[in-house]
């Protein structure tokens, strides 16, 4: 099964940094050419992808209207979901990325005797949202390692983060909740029979990898401890482009480290470029005015028609017989014939 | 493979027992089972010699022999390459699936047959596994690890199968997180397979007669007139009123454009009627055109460049009347075309002015570059400024609802004209469940091609979802005619609605204004359009 090898996958990594540090003692490969190597590739990754999309053009107006065209003034026009400018796309595209518009739709087909009905299913909605925002907060708070001083909207979200103040180290939400919701979009994966169906391993792999980061993230904080004053050495070290690899950060730190950078480097060749794709997204990013405005297609070459001239050239007689008027009339001489012989046609 | 035996269409109780489940083997691992009654036989080669198009031959899907030129594999592995290049929707929906299940249960073939190869993402992935094998790093190096597989016949059969088993309805991008469109995917997929030649007899016929004659029917010029004077024979019986309409004329105001199932065959030419009345009574100038006699487009569901040639006429025959602007009748995929595409392709249309309503003074402003007006925005332009005198009571025999036809819909967005035409022209208008209609409303099961009789199953199974929402009207509120925008619609629902809910019949919106149009100058109405008593009527004319 996909989840199984992914799982594999995932476990071999976290093997593969664990000997790597405590067995060949390469904490500069893991602590500094690793990562480096994998923010690199993920810029240059993401700026290929980006760009070799945008290479092709597109070449039709195809967005999916969801809502009411603009069309007669009295007839109340629905900006969101069927957007006729480009302010108007804009706040389209806003709420797709940062509510999830379109998931938020999500309806449940389910058989209710001989009826069909279609009942609400927000979860995968939720789930995506607590998921995104708990990782981009996340995200966010490890700017602390790389700063100094901290930006104080850093520092802000951290207090916000950590407001229950349960505990010492104070807990921080989101990674917990990050766990759960990761864990939540596995299980229905592995749950739902025809989401099982068409899973991948490279859908349970990105699932399985933020599984392990956020784990090995959360047992640093709050369980197996690292020297923090060290990380942060080592951090801005890579920050200030002068790595320094301190010496005694537990080999946990080197795993987290790791996968991250596997979470990076990966990102830009797999699914996970669907951050970028969005954006570039024909039938969400045009406005529904193509028959307003003329949108070009530069690839628009010439093909061969059947012109008004041929087709008469066809049905001249037949036309001229039922007083259809035509271009060119034939010679008086031709046309009597022409209609004698569509008389006894016609007598048949 | 045999061929199908005449094949009977389960009954409905059988039909509606569905099972969701999906197989235990791996998708890759299930072989595609070419099933009678849910495919369409395979293009004559004449179709394809009239137009032009690669391999013309005999051959039938349910051979073995496909009899494709040795080097297919090559051809389909440039034809991706090239429409990859060509097509951002392309190269991005193979790209940014998560395969979050979102669009899983959003298709009516898999509602209707829970082939969980009709979810679209699959559907999708039929053709993303090729393209990873062939076009992705990961996909070539880790294979079938990285969901990747090889071109194969089977694979190539595959395609076939399902991806005339989508009716490019994008029901799916409404709902998908990206917008992903698989009828984008499904236009690609049937691109490159028809680079093989391998088109279904049931669209390429139309695709040549419409190239050729005008039309998908074929109805050369007197054969369209003749039609049409058929029909204003009915409207004299019903109305008094003798309707001389105008053939290719030049110099009138307007060209109108309908499809050409408004011109032959039940219950197409009760719209027809009711156009024609409506210009009639407004006393607009306008012509028909026997070469430009086709609004839809049977070319779009071969290839992009097919459709452009054949939607060539509507602007060549609007220049050389020398018209000012563009009128078109109720249809689903022509009002795609003419709103997402036809500008792109033939466009500047610079030669026309912008569409302005001789009657209310309305300037169409929306369509001042594609100058092409559709007629049911400029119905509710007419009864809006109160230009036509209607009497719904003639359509109380009827509870009507209304189906969204999907291009219309998900391609163009007009819901709101209907809705606004029909609340005046009937008393009873009822809307079928919220999550039926609109841009979410469910395919008649028939569209992009696949109105043929040899797949009369797959048909059944596709228009469940929409047949099952109105039944349920049906049974709440007494519906028994189903309106529409779409001349496909209009043929396929009535096979759908005989099936599924055989109370509820079939129209076009401009039939029940023409039940509805008080004429100057008319008789006492006692029939409908469909020549049947009007209820109630005769005994009010004893009564007087
Ligand atoms: C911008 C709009 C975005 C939308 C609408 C979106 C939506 C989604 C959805 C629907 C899923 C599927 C969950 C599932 O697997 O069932 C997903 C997964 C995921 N997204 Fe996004 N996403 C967006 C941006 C981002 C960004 C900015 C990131 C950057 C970190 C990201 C990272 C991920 C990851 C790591 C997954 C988990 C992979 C998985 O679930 O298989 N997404 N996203
Ligand atoms: S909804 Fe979109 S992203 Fe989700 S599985 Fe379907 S096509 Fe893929
Ligand atoms: S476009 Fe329509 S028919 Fe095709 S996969 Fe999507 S929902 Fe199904």
């Amino acid at each position: 099964m996909g989840a199984l090898f992914s799982f594999g996958v995932v476990i071999a990594l976290v093997i593969i940094a664990l000997v790597g540090v405590k067995g060949a003692h390469l904490q500069a490969l893991f602590g500094v050419v690793i990562p480096y190597a994998a923010v690199v590739t993920f810029f240059i990754g993401l700026i290929y992808r980006v760009v070799k999309w945008g290479k092709s053009p597109v070449p039709f107006h195809i967005p999916t209207t969801c809502g009411q065209q603009k069309s007669l003034p009295w007839i109340k026009h629905n900006k969101l979901e069927s957007p006729a400018t480009g302010k108007e796309v804009f706040l389209r595209m806003v709420l797709e990325v940062l509510l999830f518009r379109s998931l938020f739709r999500n309806l449940k087909m389910q058989r209710s005797g001989d009826r069909v009905v279609y009942g609400s299913a927000k979860w995968l909605w939720l789930a995506g949202i607590v998921f995104h925002y708990s990782f981009l907060i996340v995200l966010i708070r490890h700017l602390r390692l790389f700063t100094n001083p901290v930006p104080s909207f850093v520092s802000l979200i951290e207090s916000v983060d950590g407001f229950l103040q349960i505990g010492v180290p104070n807990l921080m939400m989101t990674g917990v909740v990050l766990l759960a919701a990761v864990t939540y979009l596995f299980l229905r994966r592995i749950y739902i029979p025809q989401v099982r169906y068409i899973s991948l391993p490279a859908d349970y792999f990105p699932l399985f990898l933020i599984m392990a980061i956020a784990a090995t993230g959360i047992l640093m904080r709050y369980f197996i401890r690292v020297d923090i004053v060290k990380v942060k050495e080592l951090t801005t070290g890579l920050a200030r482009l002068s790595p320094t690899v301190p010496d005694g950060i537990g080999s946990i730190f080197y795993i987290h480290i790791f996968l991250v950078s596997t979470l990076f480097a990966y990102f830009p060749f797999s699914k996970l470029v669907h951050l970028g794709g969005i954006f570039l997204s024909p039938t969400r990013n045009l406005a529904n005015n193509s028959r307003m405005v003329r949108h070009v297609n530069p690839w628009n070459y010439d093909v061969k028609v059947h012109t008004y001239e041929e087709y008469e050239e066809e049905f001249r007689d037949k036309m001229i017989s039922v007083g259809i008027p035509v271009e060119k009339n034939p010679p008086a001489e031709e046309n009597k014939t022409e209609e004698a012989s569509e008389e006894s046609e016609g007598k048949e | 493979m045999a061929k199908p035996k005449s094949t009977k269409t389960p009954k409905p109780d059988e039909l509606s027992k569905i099972d969701y489940r999906p197989p235990e083997k791996q998708w890759m691992e299930v072989p595609v089972e070419f099933k009678p009654g849910t495919y369409c036989y395979g293009a004559r080669p004449k179709y394809l010699e009239e137009v032009g198009f690669p391999n013309p031959r005999e051959w039938q899907p349910y051979e073995d022999d496909w009899k494709l030129p040795d080097n297919w594999k090559d051809i389909v592995l440039e034809g991706i390459d090239d429409r990859l290049k060509k097509y951002r929707s392309f190269r991005l929906f193979m790209d940014i699936c998560v395969r979050c299940g979102a669009c899983a249960d959003k298709c009516h073939f898999y509602i209707g047959s829970g082939d969980p190869k009709n979810m679209p993402v699959l559907r999708a992935e039929l053709m993303r596994s090729v393209y990873r094998k062939y076009f992705t790093a990961s996909g070539k190096l880790l294979g079938k690890k990285a969901g990747a597989r090889e071109l194969t016949m089977d694979v190539f059969k595959e395609w076939w199968y399902y991806f005339y088993q989508c009716t490019e309805c994008r029901r799916c991008s409404v709902f998908c997180p990206y917008g992903i469109d698989t009828a984008e995917i499904t236009i690609m997929a049937r691109e490159i397979i028809n680079l093989l030649g391998c088109n279904t007899d049931w669209i390429a016929g139309p695709v040549a007669n419409c190239y050729h004659k005008g039309n998908h029917l074929g109805l050369e010029p007197h054969t369209i007139q003749s039609n049409i004077e058929m029909m204003c024979d009915d409207i004299e019986e019903i109305t008094g009123i003798r309707i001389e309409p105008t053939f290719n004329r030049k110099g009138a105001e307007i060209l109108f454009v309908t499809p050409s199932g408004d011109l032959f065959g039940i219950p197409g030419v009760y719209t027809c009627m009711g156009y024609l009345m409506l210009f009639h009574e407004l006393g607009l100038d306008y012509t028909w055109s026997t070469y430009a006699s086709e609004g839809g487009n049977f070319g779009f569901f071969t290839s992009n460049e097919m459709a452009k040639r054949l939607h060539y006429k509507i602007y060549a025959e609007a220049k050389r009347l020398g018209v000012k602007w563009i009128l078109g009748g109720e249809c689903g995929h022509m009002w795609r075309l003419i709103h997402q595409y036809l500008d792109t392709w033939w466009g500047p249309a610079d030669f026309l002015e912008v569409p302005k309503s001789p009657i209310t003074g309305t300037v169409f402003e929306h369509a001042k570059s594609t100058k092409m007006v559709h007629v049911v925005e400029f119905t509710a332009d007419l009864i809006r400024h109160g230009k036509i005198k209607l009497d719904p009571s003639r359509n109380d025999h009827l509870r009507v609802t209304f189906h969204d036809s999907c291009n219309t819909s998900r391609g163009m967005g007009i819901f709101e004209e209907p809705r606004y035409v029909l609340k005046h022209v009937v008393n009873h208008f009822y809307e079928m469940p919220e999550n039926t209609i609109r841009e979410k409303t469910f395919c008649c099961g028939s569209g992009s091609g696949l109105n043929a009789s040899e797949n009369m199953e797959l048909r059944m199974r596709g228009g469940f979802p929409r047949a099952n929402a109105v039944k349920y009207v049906n049974e709440k509120y007494g519906v028994n005619m189903l309106a529409n925008i779409c001349a496909i619609d209009r043929a396929a629902l009535t096979t759908l609605m005989q099936y599924w809910v055989p109370e509820v019949e079939v129209c076009g919106v401009h039939e029940l204004v023409g039940n509805a149009l008080v004429m100057t100058g008319e008789k006492e109405r006692t029939m409908d359009l469909r020549l049947e008593d009007l209820p109630g009527k005769e005994e009010e004319e004893e009564d007087v």
